[in-house]
């Protein structure tokens, strides 16, 4: 059981290393996404599957994907020769070693039947949720806020605007 | 279930957080410095999250959820932020964007 933990712990360290001394951005990328991924089978194996799914669809699905978007939106004159490159098995061999290792060590978690928690062990949603809603109602409305002001920062900030540049600020 | 000892469960979400901090004290490419935040994010949530099947409490996995809208939101702005400095810059250096240091 406990072996389950340790090989999803080495797979999320070691993809978090080469995330960060990556050269290439789409590949630290990729590796990054593998550590979150690490992160989400040790989620659901400390008994919160809740917890786990929402790192899956919420970081690696879209905050990832948000990442992958910007970073092929700069690089977009490079991309025609590197894309060759990029195909090649060297690439993406490790990845996917390290991603099989994963689906293996949740496949056999999930068939050892040990980590399915007993209804008084875990945390579930349920209370999860009763518990967002009553103690931490304010929090939640304060993250209504915060988000309504994400959404209108990113939208000035992202707007292509003619810019009037002062003479000192002007790149020589 | 999982009979790992607390200390080697905070050990790991530890050298998770310390691997992101060097990243983002080493790295000069702002998205690197950007995906080195989110591994600091990921681990915090790690611990809350630790803590919260520890004390058999639903409130570590409240924060978690907080600790992603946080994300969400530093994540959306930061990169339109990185947009507008490379239409400036033509680099994502973070040393280029020095303009307010004194030039002496």
């Amino acid at each position: 059981m406990n072996v389950f933990f340790y090989i999803a712990g080495v797979v999320a360290i070691v993809s978090t290393v080469m995330a960060i001394s990556g050269r290439n951005a789409i590949h630290s990328l990729l590796y990054l996404i593998l550590s979150l991924l690490a992160v989400s089978v040790i989620f659901y194996l400390l008994s919160a599957p809740f917890i786990a799914a929402l790192e899956v669809i919420i970081y690696a699905g879209a905050i990832m994907v948000l990442f992958i978007f910007v970073t092929m939106m700069l690089n977009i004159g490079l991309e025609r020769e590197t894309e060759k490159k990029w195909l090649k098995p060297r690439m993406w061999i490790i990845p996917s070693i390290l991603a099989a290792v994963l689906l293996v060590n949740l496949i056999f978690a999930l068939k050892s039947g040990q980590t399915i928690p007993s209804d008084k062990e875990a945390i579930l949603p349920k209370q999860v949720g009763i518990s967002l809603f009553s103690t931490y109602l304010l929090g939640v409305e304060i993250a209504a806020i915060l988000l309504m002001a994400g959404v209108i920062g990113a939208y000035h900030l992202g707007s292509q605007k003619k810019k009037v540049k002062h003479r000192f600020l002007e790149i020589k | 279930m999982l009979t790992v000892p607390l200390e080697t469960q905070i050990l790991f979400a530890g050298i998770l957080f310390f691997l992101g901090l060097i990243g983002l004290l080493v790295r000069r490419n702002m998205i690197f410095m950007l995906m080195s935040i989110e591994i600091m994010f990921n681990s915090a949530g790690l611990v809350f999250i630790i803590a919260g099947t520890h004390w058999k409490q639903p409130d570590g996995q409240v924060m978690f959820i907080f600790i992603l809208a946080v994300t969400a939101v530093e994540v959306s702005i930061a990169l339109a932020l990185i947009l507008q400095v490379y239409h400036h810059f033509k680099t994502l250096d973070s040393d280029a964007v020095n303009n307010l240091k004194d030039q002496n």
